[in-house]
């Protein structure tokens, strides 16, 4: 074995080297990558065994809450209301169903908003959605507040918190509020931003700008996507798998068996 | 009306009280003895390793029913369910908020089967099944009625009583049963009925029946019993056989059959439509106690199914029947199978096949009292929401005088009387009274409003509930009756139909 490397494969780590060296990429872009990375597996993995558990697991009786629809369409709709609206939240408490949806639907604007980070170019109407997503954090922090409060103040609601749901509000209200302070006070380089995550997307580690409320801003997304699978996140997922509200009333029409269970 | 507790107060208008911790910690109804656990093929006494038995059962029934898996995963703690429960705005004890409720056995389950409540249990709310665990579980799953109501207001559907069944049988499984469903299921096993009344004394009791028919309205009707080839098998819980009000409503349905010229009979071998299967969470003991149905109706030839005024019974027949004990092909298509009796009674009423003097009820002011397991777990009709709409149709057909409580506690909200899902036994009188509680407070301003001096109802079980519960607010216990005791006293009989 010769003692060092030929001439060869001594110009191509050079030039390896250099261009590394040109990028100048941090130790912090690697880490978040990393642990992106993860998080997107997590996330996925986890997320992905549950629903194939649900949808493993028998549902051996006719259990809708009635009255229901008695038809298939009909019990889309019905799922569509409750995804949609809230409908049963709303028949119960007009406060929890007001936060809770000035919450979620703040979420979704928001997400929907940072898809101009994964898509180049940024399809028309998420550019469109640009300015209405502003509203969406506030939307966001509004809902979020009103719950904590409600959770704090109403005796009932105080009973059946565990550390975790106050946390969990912690967490998403990070979230919301160090996005709203990027966009209002500590500016980050958006376009490196942008090119660091198409970047992730192609399995490229690029340049992360290193603004601190970013690093606390990602992080927290982090945290939350590796959570979601262990946590009462598992709501969004467990709601299309209810019993009580994706089954169609209709027993005596058509005989249920654990074989169409639905 | 005296007690040892405290009756709660109807005030002027609806409050949800503040938590009271404990209030209700002494409640708990009896415990199944071997005599009682045994027949339904639970073991006699605790058994010596229930921790580990309780925790495989409780895994058994993760991977058997999609709802508990769900619903254990899937509450977030909103609280939009904590003030829809009559035995919490009965009682004040926290542990009655269905999600509190549901939690006794949540905190369990993210202890043994969650990665969180593994190794992070304080922050989740986890804990260890400990014989204290177990204390609540057999304490605060029998205060709750399986009613249901806690399911329409939680934005996931979660249904409390999926959870109070699964707490059951856990329960039942370690030698831990409820002496008074237990003792009924055993009753329907050896006797066939849940009173445990032999078929003589059921042939007498309807001979003595068709004398006081024929007493007060000179007409022949029959409370025909094993009738082969009759067209309708009636298959009503047992109560109406002689319990007050309920056999005013049998009495009823034997009119309407007669004067629809059916020709219907009873089966001393299916003398019974109620299925406590049900209540204990086990679906084996509630098919067995319903093949008895199929097999009285094979045996008697009959064509059509029909099932009394009950609740829980209705739900077990509409929504189980046809998956554990159909398929119901051997029945007459042209009939949904099975059928209300109230379904049938508003089918000849549509027909024309019946006339009604409504005078005859002109004493009464009516309101309706819906109950849960038709409500909320089951349909009548053709339509969503007929089982509001038909048993409304049979009084209005039958008397001049009704008005409905508030819209928040009928139809789909409809409060519990507080005696279901297995809590109609004494040893509960307590939890009984204080959980009727919404509903007395309701009917207390109908009462006000509109003068109301009956409150009709189509379950057995809410019948007796309210018979022994309406003394303690200061009301006639005789307020309660059957919808078919209105239909049968304005029905004109042997006219020209
Ligand atoms: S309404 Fe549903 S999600 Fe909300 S606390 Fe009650 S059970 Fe949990
Ligand atoms: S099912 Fe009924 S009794 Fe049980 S917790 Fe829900 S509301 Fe209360």
């Amino acid at each position: 074995m010769p003692a060092y490397p030929s001439p060869r494969v001594a110009s191509k780590i050079y030039v390896l080297v250099s261009r590394l060296k040109g990028v100048a990429v941090s130790v912090v872009s690697y880490l978040y990558a990393a642990l992106f990375y993860l998080a997107t597996a997590i996330l996925i993995v986890g997320v992905g065994r549950r629903i194939l558990l649900y949808s493993r697991t028998p549902a051996p009786l006719k259990i809708p809450t009635t009255p229901a629809p008695t038809t298939t369409p009909g019990v889309v709709a019905r799922m569509f209301r409750e995804v949609v609206f809230f409908e049963s939240l709303f028949k119960s408490n007009k406060w929890t169903w007001l936060f809770g949806w000035a919450f979620h639907f703040g979420l979704l604007l928001a997400l929907l908003r940072h898809l101009r980070y994964f898509t180049d170019p940024v399809w028309s109407w998420v550019a469109f959605i640009q300015s209405a997503g502003v509203y969406a954090g506030y939307a966001m922090v509004f809902g979020l507040v009103g719950l904590w409060i409600r959770r704090l103040a109403v005796d009932r609601v105080r009973y059946i918190s565990a550390p975790s749901d106050h946390l969990m509000l912690a967490l998403i209200l990070g979230i919301a509020g160090s996005g709203l302070l990027m966009k209002f006070v500590w500016h980050t380089d958006v376009v490196a931003l942008k090119t660091y995550m198409l970047g992730l997307m192609s399995l490229q580690i690029k340049q992360l700008p290193s603004d601190p409320m970013l690093l606390i801003h990602l992080a927290l997304v982090i945290c939350l996507m590796i959570i979601f699978p262990i946590s009462k996140l598992l709501h969004a997922p467990g709601l299309f798998f209810s019993p009580t509200r994706n089954q169609a009333d209709n027993p005596r029409e058509r005989r249920h068996m654990p074989s169409n269970a639905g | 009306m005296k007690a040892e507790f405290d009756i709660p107060v109807i005030t002027h208008y609806p409050q949800t009280p503040a938590i009271q911790v404990d209030a209700m910690v002494h409640s708990q109804p009896f415990v199944a003895k071997p005599d009682h656990q045994e027949p339904l093929g639970f073991p006699g006494e605790l058994v010596e390793d229930w921790h580990d038995k309780a925790i495989d059962k409780m895994g058994e029934l993760l991977g058997k029913y999609r709802s508990l898996q769900v619903f254990m995963d899937a509450c977030v703690k909103c609280g939009a369910c904590t003030d829809k429960c009559h035995y919490y705005l009965g009682t004040a004890d926290p542990k009655n908020m269905p999600v509190a409720r549901q939690d006794l056995m949540r905190k369990v389950y993210r202890r043994y089967f969650t990665f969180a409540g593994k190794h992070f249990p304080k922050l989740v709310g986890a804990a260890d099944l400990t014989e204290e665990v177990l204390d609540d579980w057999y304490k605060y799953y029998h205060q709750c009625s399986e009613c249901r109501r806690c399911s329409v207001y939680c934005p996931y559907g979660i249904d409390t009583a999926e959870i109070t069944m699964a707490g059951r049988e856990i329960l039942a499984s370690v030698g831990i049963g409820q002496k008074y469903s237990n003792e009924i299921i055993g009753k329907v096993f050896k006797i066939g009925n849940n009173l445990g009344l032999p078929e003589p004394a059921l042939l007498d009791t309807l001979e003595g029946l068709e004398e006081e028919v024929k007493e007060d309205t000179d007409v022949d009707v029959r409370f025909p019993v094993d009738q082969k080839g009759a067209d309708v098998l009636l298959v009503t819980p047992s109560a109406d056989f002689f319990a007050e009000p309920h056999v005013d409503g049998l009495i009823g349905y034997a009119k309407v059959f007669h004067q629809a010229g059916i020709s219907w009979t009873l089966s001393s071998h299916a003398s019974e439509a109620a299925n406590f299967g049900l209540f204990i969470g086990s679906q084996g003991n509630m098919q067995r106690v319903a093949m008895r149905i199929r097999e009285a109706a094979l045996e008697l030839g009959v064509k059509r199914i029909v099932v009394g005024e009950c609740g829980h019974a209705w739900r077990v027949a509409y929504s189980y029947w046809n998956t554990l004990i159909g398929p119901f092909d051997f029945l007459d298509p042209d009939y949904p199978a099975p059928q209300h009796i109230c379904e049938s009674t508003y089918d000849l009423i549509q027909q024309g096949a019946l006339k009604f003097n409504k005078e005859e009820n002109d004493d009464k002011v009516v309101t309706f009292h819906d109950s849960c397991n038709v409500s909320r777990a089951s349909r009548m009709g053709t339509m969503p929401g007929g089982q509001f709409v038909i048993p409304r149709a049979l009084i209005k057909a039958s008397c001049n005088h009704f008005f409905d409580m508030r819209q928040e506690t009928i139809h789909e909200g409809t409060f519990c009387c507080g005696g279901g899902g297995g809590l109609l036994t004494d040893d509960l009188v307590e939890l009984r009274v204080k959980g009727a509680l919404p509903r007395m407070q309701a009917l207390h301003e109908v009462i006000e409003e509109h003068e109301v001096t009956h409150m009709a109802a189509i379950c057995a079980i809410c019948k007796s509930q309210f018979t022994k519960v309406l003394p303690y607010y200061d009301l006639g216990m005789d307020m309660i009756i059957s919808v078919h005791q209105l239909v049968g006293d304005a029905l004109e009989l042997g006219v020209e139909r």
